[in-house]
C-alpha cells in the first residue's frame, strides 16, 4: 500500500498529464464525429454570450452597408411582387409550404476546416435541428445544434456539410461539399460527364432533401474537370454569398417536412 | 506571491479575450490567425508547481476550444507543451535553468527567442495535426505549422516585449 502510494505520488505530474490528455484527445474525437458532440449545450450559453455582447458592438460599424442591403432586398422583392401574375389569394397563410424566420449571427467562421457558425435564436423561438439557413444572396449552411436561446449553424464551408445541390438549366444534381481550401470555393461532385456545362453556370439548391427549397441560388461555376474514373464531374463552384461578411440570416422551416419523412419512413 | 497570482489571473482572462474576440478574426492572407493565448504558457513562472501549471495550461486550451469549436485539440496541444516545458527550457537556457536562476523576460534574446520559437512549434505541430487529423492533406498541415507558427512568434515576440518591464 505505501508502496501505490510512493508510486502515485513520484509520478503524480506524469499521471495528471496522461488524463487531461486523454480528456483533450477524447473530445478532439468527439468533434471529429459531430453527431457525439454534445457539449454545445453546456457552453454556448457562455460563449454565445459573450459573442454576441461583442458583435453587437462591431455591427454598428455596419449599418449604413447592411441598411443598404436591406434596400436592395426590399426592392427585389418588390420587384417580384409587382411583377407575379398570382393573385394575392395564392400568398395567404395556410398555403405556404416554407416558413421564414429572421436571425443574427453571433459568431462567424471561415478559416477553419470544420467552421460552425453560431445564431442568436434556439428552440425558445422554435428552431430546430435541420433546419436550412441562407441569405438573400445564397445558402449559409444547416443548423446542427439547438440550445435554448443559440444555435450552431454548420457552414457550407464545412468538410462535413453535404447539401444538394443542381444546375439552374437542367435538372442533373449532385453533392456539394467542401475541401477546405479557399473560402469562396466549393465542390460539387457526382455530376455525369455527359452533362454540359458552361464556366458561369449558377448552381441552385435540388429541393430533393427537403432542408431547403427548390432554386435558392449558391454559386456559379468557376472551372470543372473529370474525376479520377473519368465519369464524374468535379465542380468548382464559387459562391454568391461572401461568407466571410454575414450577419443576418433567415431560417427556412419546411412544414411539410412530418409528412415527407413518413413517407420515406414506409 | 499574491502578485504573481495576481499578475497570472488578469493574464490569463486578457489572452483569452484578445484571442477570441481580436486575433480570431484578423484572417491574415484569408485564414492565417496566430494563437497568441500561448503566451500565458511560455510565461508561467518557472519555479512553480509542475501539477498547477499542466492543470491550468489544460483549463486556457479548453476554454480557447469552447470558442473555436475545436473539440479538444487546443487543449491537447496546451498540455502536452506544459508537460514537456522543463525539457525546453533547459534545452534554450541550458545550464541556467537547473540552476531555477532565470527569469524569461530577463534572459538574453537568442535564448527567449529560441525558447519561444520551440514551444511554439511544438504547439502548432500537435494542433494542426489533430485539427485536420488527416495524412492525405499533410501539405496543408505543414504549411499551416510553417505560416501561422512564423505568425503567432512574431506576435508573441511583440506583445512579450511590448508589455515586459523595462529594467
Amino acid at each position: 500500500m505505501q508502496q501505490l502510494l510512493n508510486f502515485f505520488l513520484k509520478f503524480r505530474t506524469l499521471i495528471l498529464f496522461l488524463i487531461l490528455i486523454n480528456i483533450s484527445i477524447a473530445l478532439t474525437v468527439s468533434v471529429h464525429d459531430y453527431h457525439k458532440s454534445k457539449l454545445l449545450n453546456l457552453t454556448s450559453a457562455f460563449t454565445g454570450s459573450i459573442h454576441e455582447f461583442f458583435s453587437d458592438i462591431s455591427s454598428y460599424f455596419n449599418l449604413k452597408n447592411e441598411n443598404r442591403i436591406l434596400l436592395l432586398e426590399n426592392n427585389r422583392l418588390k420587384e417580384l411582387e409587382f411583377n407575379s401574375k398570382k393573385s394575392k389569394s395564392n400568398l395567404s397563410p395556410g398555403n405556404e409550404k416554407y416558413k421564414l424566420r429572421i436571425a443574427t449571427l453571433v459568431k462567424n467562421s471561415y478559416s477553419l476546416t470544420n467552421n460552425y457558425l453560431i445564431i442568436n435564436k434556439g428552440s425558445d423561438s422554435l428552431i430546430k435541428e435541420d433546419l436550412g439557413v441562407i441569405t438573400s444572396n445564397g445558402i449559409v449552411g444547416v443548423i446542427d445544434k439547438v440550445s435554448n436561446k443559440y444555435s450552431r449553424v454548420i457552414s457550407v464551408l464545412n468538410t462535413k456539410s453535404k447539401i444538394n445541390a443542381k444546375l439552374k438549366k437542367s435538372n442533373h444534381f449532385g453533392t456539394l461539399e467542401w475541401n477546405g481550401n479557399n473560402s469562396n470555393i466549393v465542390q460539387l461532385f457526382d455530376i455525369q460527364d455527359l452533362v454540359e456545362l458552361t464556366i458561369g453556370d449558377t448552381i441552385v439548391t435540388s429541393g430533393y432533401s427537403s432542408i431547403f427549397p427548390k432554386n435558392i441560388p449558391i454559386g456559379s461555376i468557376k472551372s470543372f474537370k473529370l474525376n479520377d474514373t473519368k465519369d464524374l464531374f468535379i465542380i468548382d463552384v464559387k459562391l454568391f454569398n461572401d461568407m466571410t461578411n454575414l450577419r443576418h440570416v433567415h431560417i427556412i422551416e419546411n412544414l411539410n417536412i412530418k409528412e415527407i419523412e413518413k413517407l420515406n419512413n414506409e | 506571491m499574491n502578485s504573481t497570482l495576481t499578475r497570472n489571473i488578469i493574464r490569463f482572462v486578457s489572452l483569452i479575450l484578445l484571442q477570441t474576440l481580436i486575433c480570431n478574426q484578423l484572417n491574415f492572407f484569408g485564414s492565417i490567425n496566430p494563437f497568441v493565448y500561448i503566451l500565458f504558457i511560455i510565461l508561467y513562472p518557472i519555479g512553480s508547481s509542475r501539477m498547477n501549471f499542466i492543470f491550468i495550461s489544460f483549463l486556457i486550451g479548453i476554454v480557447i476550444d469552447l470558442f473555436l469549436d475545436t473539440g479538444g485539440a487546443h487543449a491537447t496541444a496546451t498540455v502536452c507543451i506544459a508537460y514537456i516545458r522543463p525539457i525546453i527550457l533547459k534545452f534554450a537556457f541550458g545550464a541556467a535553468y537547473e540552476y531555477q536562476a532565470i527569469k524569461i523576460n530577463e534572459s538574453e534574446l537568442p535564448q527567449r527567442l529560441n525558447y519561444f520559437a520551440i514551444m511554439i512549434l511544438f504547439h502548432h505541430f500537435i494542433l494542426f495535426t489533430l485539427i485536420y487529423f488527416d495524412l492525405t492533406r499533410i501539405n496543408t498541415i505543414i504549411y499551416h505549422i510553417l505560416v501561422v507558427g512564423i505568425f503567432t512568434f512574431i506576435v508573441t515576440i511583440l506583445l512579450n516585449t511590448l508589455f515586459s518591464k523595462n529594467k
